[in-house]
């Protein structure tokens, strides 16, 4: 289906610092595993609250530390999140998240657990979070333009489908939708391997491609050479890579690089849940190609919507950040279709072009902006998942 | 146009991919490049799953496998033409 892209809008939640977001979420945020426990108790207390419980936060130090706290300022900070509760086990680390996303004007409330125990922190809490969720309800939706849209895009459980299919949907909508003004992001570093020499030559410009080819080789030395065992099949691709005809990296990655289309060019690079600062366009974020990991970073960088092109169905999804799921091999569409929100095997048959499959992505990007549940978000993923760097101290 | 039985990225690769569910050994296969639409036959040798490989010529051990119009690899065993490429024949030339 055609549908004309200028001038669209969406209807969105202006929020104080300018940005739009497209859900209206109260955060329940841990700053720490041993905090889950409040947290999860105060989601079960209060109706309309979001606890997002995580494995990480205590003895962190270096980059590791600095990750974390980006990962929570920013998932706090995101503008599908209309208010915060954060809980940690001691007020320090507690207080640096709450005025983190404290910059951002939504409210937001920090509470410590040492010195008052579980009980008495649920119960304070949970009165703050009540506040806090009739504030969120009464918030109203607005029209906004196409261009406060901030869409990343991350493949999974890819098959020879997606280099045929899916990314290029992808590629089309951004080659269509960046020049109207919106921020995209992708990212994978280990899975551009192969297609380095195609990523290096599709930055703005040559200093840019030199900061993205010294990041993509610091991970092959620093991670993959100084860890693997093998030529790391069944990991890079995976198991369902290969069960879905997909044999070595190389051909891996050059159908992910599909995502970013013909004419479209990345202006800077992220460190991981970073957010951009080089204003709008097209940004690559040094991630995981581990779908729940990758999608986790974009979304505490700021990105609002999620698009997932899968082969073989992946069925992440994010706890704050609608993921819009893409396939085009008509098994996956047969077998597993309650997670399909936008089925493009029409390519394959050529009785649908990318440039249709592009289209009727930016329109499944449209609707679910204006509130349209995701398959990820019907079904109940909400898969939170922060990147460690290295052991604890 | 009738529905193709293998797409082919672009006319330097070797390899092209399955992309309908149960083909079997056998099969003359329509082959639609997908760069500019132009198709081509070819009997496929083996019954290979939808997303697999198909070899488009006979290729020899060490040899480089193309798709994109790009190195994927290299072939570690002999290949005929129309017959099934995977782990077993094909390697990375990475990690």
């Amino acid at each position: 289906m055609a549908v004309s892209t200028s001038n669209s809008t969406f209807m969105g939640y202006r929020r104080d610092n300018g940005r739009v977001g497209v859900r209206n979420h109260v955060v329940i945020l841990p700053v720490d595993d041993i905090s889950n426990a409040a947290v999860e108790a105060v989601g079960n207390n209060i109706k309309g609250t979001l606890p997002l419980p995580h494995a990480y936060g205590r003895l962190q130090f270096g980059e590791d530390l600095e990750l974390h706290f980006r990962t929570m300022i920013g998932t706090g900070s995101n503008p599908n999140v209309a208010a915060v509760i954060v809980i940690g086990i001691e007020p320090g680390w507690t207080s640096r998240i709450v005025e983190g996303i404290a910059a951002t004007g939504k409210p937001v409330a920090g509470f410590s657990i040492e010195q008052n125990g579980d009980l008495k922190t649920i119960m304070d809490a949970s009165r703050k979070a009540k506040e806090f969720v009739h504030y969120a309800s009464e918030l109203q939706r607005e029209e906004c333009p196409v261009s406060e849209l901030w869409v990343s895009t991350k493949c999974g459980e890819s098959d020879t489908t997606t280099g045929l299919g899916s990314c290029p949907t992808v590629g089309n909508m951004y080659d269509k939708l960046l020049p109207q003004g919106i921020y995209g992001c992708f990212g994978e570093t280990s899975e551009i391997t192969g297609a380095e020499h195609i990523c290096k030559a599709r930055a703005i410009n040559p200093e840019v491609g030199e900061r993205w080819y010294k990041m993509w080789q610091a991970y092959q030395d620093d991670v993959i050479e100084a860890n693997k065992v093998d030529d790391l099949s069944e990991s890079q691709p995976t198991k369902g890579n290969i069960e879905g005809g997909l044999t070595t990296i190389e051909e891996k990655a050059l159908g992910n690089l599909e995502k970013i289309g013909r004419t479209s060019k990345y202006i800077d690079i992220l460190e991981p849940a970073e957010a951009p600062k080089s204003g709008k366009g097209l940004y690559f974020m040094d991630s995981s190609s581990a779908a729940a990991e990758c999608v986790t970073l974009m979304a505490a960088g700021g990105y609002v919507i999620h698009t997932f092109p899968t082969g073989q169905g992946n069925v992440v999804g994010n706890p704050i950040v609608p993921v819009i799921k893409i396939t085009a091999n008509p098994r996956t569409v047969r077998t597993m279709d309650e997670h399909v929100d936008v089925d493009v095997s029409g390519i394959l048959r050529r009785d649908m072009t990318i440039d249709q499959a592009g289209d009727s992505l930016i329109e499944m990007i449209m609707r679910t902006a204006n509130g349209r549940n995701t398959a990820a978000e019907a079904l109940g993923h909400r898969e939170f998942v922060m990147t460690k760097l290295y052991r604890s101290a | 146009m009738t529905v193709p039985h293998l797409l082919v990225h672009a006319h330097d690769d070797n390899v092209g991919v399955v992309v309908v569910e149960g083909l079997r050994s056998g099969t003359k296969m329509l082959c639609v490049v997908t760069s500019d639409n132009s198709s081509f036959e070819l009997e496929a040798l083996d019954d290979v799953p939808i997303g697999h490989k198909i070899a488009l010529g006979d290729l020899k051990s060490g040899d480089t496998a193309i798709k994109y119009g790009e190195d994927i690899g290299k072939f570690v065993a002999d290949v005929k033409k129309g017959s099934h490429v995977h782990v077993h024949n094909l390697k990375t030339k990475r990690w």
